[in-house]
């Protein structure tokens, strides 16, 4: 019987998610022999037009990282759900915009007047130029990808199958769902979250909780902190109530609080919304002018709580003004 | 065609829901912007709900409960004199002007208080003109649950 085939394609993500693959280590062996990998831009030279070619669903399995953020991201997007059976956002970026989805607390030409014109490193003549999409050169024309003004997530683009989050997805549940996919089981329910479990981060950790009351912030470098108690008793902004659990809580293992990679756990669409619940019920102050003055010690509530699901969060992006 | 905002009124249902009924029963006129939802308590206004009022056309968001000390459930204010603050922060962080949401607390005899509030709002509201998202031209469905 002829192998199954299996694609990986990168969008708008850092390279991380394909890194996290190859750190299942030698078990990447017994994929490439499971699998007959037909596509993978970032190990093997295989070109767009290759994909092109094939029968649409002759792909097997794609794991598709990275968010969407110019015509190129979306146009394979499209391509690989056309010739792909089972299409899988991989990693938080394609999951729900991820790192890349941050450009949407601000603008396109807020983003190129920065780095075209005004970074200090950029060097200008006539006050700068942005890339063209379409340029005319001696030997002939050139076309690049148009960049988006919003980043979106993979399942805004195009209909996904499965999602398995984190940034990056850890390697163990990485070979997890490989592994369950070569069993032959029936596959899951449409939709399903992979890799991941269905409670939060804090479920997963090993820190000792107790009745948090708090009346200060802190951001981890300004305290020493104790490392069997809860990061969140002790002020440090921790997203963990508002995150999956599946990575083992890992960051606090290693004292820093969790940052949210895994997405919002079920049934909570926005982790903005449930770190303002969250923080909420553990501040200890019922009078306004007292409340605020505790607020103001969150700092930057939109990176820190939207870190990794901005372009998926409920409004998406920030409101150009 | 003339600006008639849509505000969203999420009302307890021990205090702030009577207090509007009423101000209904009494006659008491007052604009007809409000579209309420009655919830058990303040306290169960999820933010999300908030967010979501925004992402589906809302113009405003006005939340009322009772006096403190007058919950129901004893507590549930008390989280919501923290919460709104907070979610008026994350709004305009969002891009949209804190005055879009506000919170106000009515007990079941001041239908008088409520009508002038959502008066209050509403003129408040058309002031400050639609609210316009990117995401209301994006979502066909609401966002997807995973
Ligand atoms: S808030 Fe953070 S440190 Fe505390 S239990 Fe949850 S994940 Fe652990
Ligand atoms: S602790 Fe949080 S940020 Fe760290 S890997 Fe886990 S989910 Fe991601
Ligand atoms: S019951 Fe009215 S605010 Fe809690």
């Amino acid at each position: 019987m002829a192998k199954p085939k299996l694609g990986l394609y990168w969008a708008a993500s850092c390279g991380g998610c394909e890194i996290a693959v190859l750190d299942i280590h030698e078990k990447i062996l017994d994929v490439a022999a499971a699998f007959d990998i037909v596509f993978w831009p970032v190990a093997l030279d295989f070109k767009y037009s290759d994909v092109r070619a094939m029968e649409d669903k002759s792909i097997d399995l794609c794991l598709f990282n990275g968010s969407i953020r110019n015509s190129e991201n979306a146009e394979i997007a499209h391509m690989m759900r056309a010739k792909s059976k089972v299409l899988v956002a991989f990693g938080s970026c394609a999951l729900e915009g991820g790192i890349p989805g941050l450009a949407n607390l601000t603008t396109k030409d807020a983003i190129w007047n920065y780095v075209y014109k005004e970074s200090p490193s950029t060097v200008t003549k006539n006050g700068g130029t942005y890339p063209q999409t379409h340029s005319m050169m001696p030997e002939g024309s050139i076309d690049i990808p148009e960049m988006w003004e919003t980043v979106k997530s993979l399942d805004q683009v195009v209909d996904v199958d499965y999602y398995v989050p984190g940034c990056p997805p850890q390697p163990e549940q990485i070979w997890g769902v490989i592994e369950y996919i070569l069993s032959g089981k029936p596959l899951p329910a449409k939709g399903a979250v992979l890799g991941a479990t269905d409670k939060t981060c804090c479920d997963e950790c090993l820190r000792e909780r107790k009745e948090k009351k708090l009346k200060k912030f802190f951001r981890p470098f300004e305290i020493q902190t104790d490392p069997n108690e809860c990061l969140l008793d002790q002020g440090i902004v921790c997203m963990g109530p508002a995150t999956r659990s599946g990575c083992g809580a890992l960051c606090t293992k290693a004292n820093v609080p969790c940052r949210g990679c895994y997405g919002p756990p079920p049934n909570v669409t926005d982790q903005g919304a449930k770190m303002v619940s969250a923080l909420s019920s553990i501040i200890d102050a019922q009078d306004p002018q007292e409340i605020e003055s505790i607020l103001d010690q969150i700092v930057d509530p939109m990176g820190t709580f939207y870190r990794f699901s901005l372009a998926h969060s409920i409004l998406r992006r920030v409101e150009k003004s | 065609m003339a600006f008639e905002p849509k505000i969203i009124g999420f009302l307890c249902n021990w205090c702030s829901y009577t207090g509007a009924d009423l101000a209904g029963v009494s006659r008491i006129k007052s604009a007809p912007n409000v579209r309420i939802i009655r919830t058990m308590c303040s306290g169960r206004v999820d933010p999300a709900f908030i967010l979501k009022a925004f992402q589906l056309g809302a113009d405003g968001v006005i939340v009322m409960g009772c006096h403190l000390g007058d919950c129901h459930y004893q507590e549930g204010n008390y989280k919501t004199i923290r919460r709104l603050p907070f979610l008026r922060r994350l709004v305009k962080g969002f891009g949209i002007d804190p005055r879009r949401l506000r919170l106000e607390w009515v007990s079941a005899s001041e239908g008088d208080k409520f009508a002038l509030l959502v008066n209050e709002m509403t003129e408040e509201i058309r002031s400050l003109g639609p609210l316009k998202l990117s995401v209301h031209h994006e979502i066909q469905q609401p966002v997807a649950h995973h």
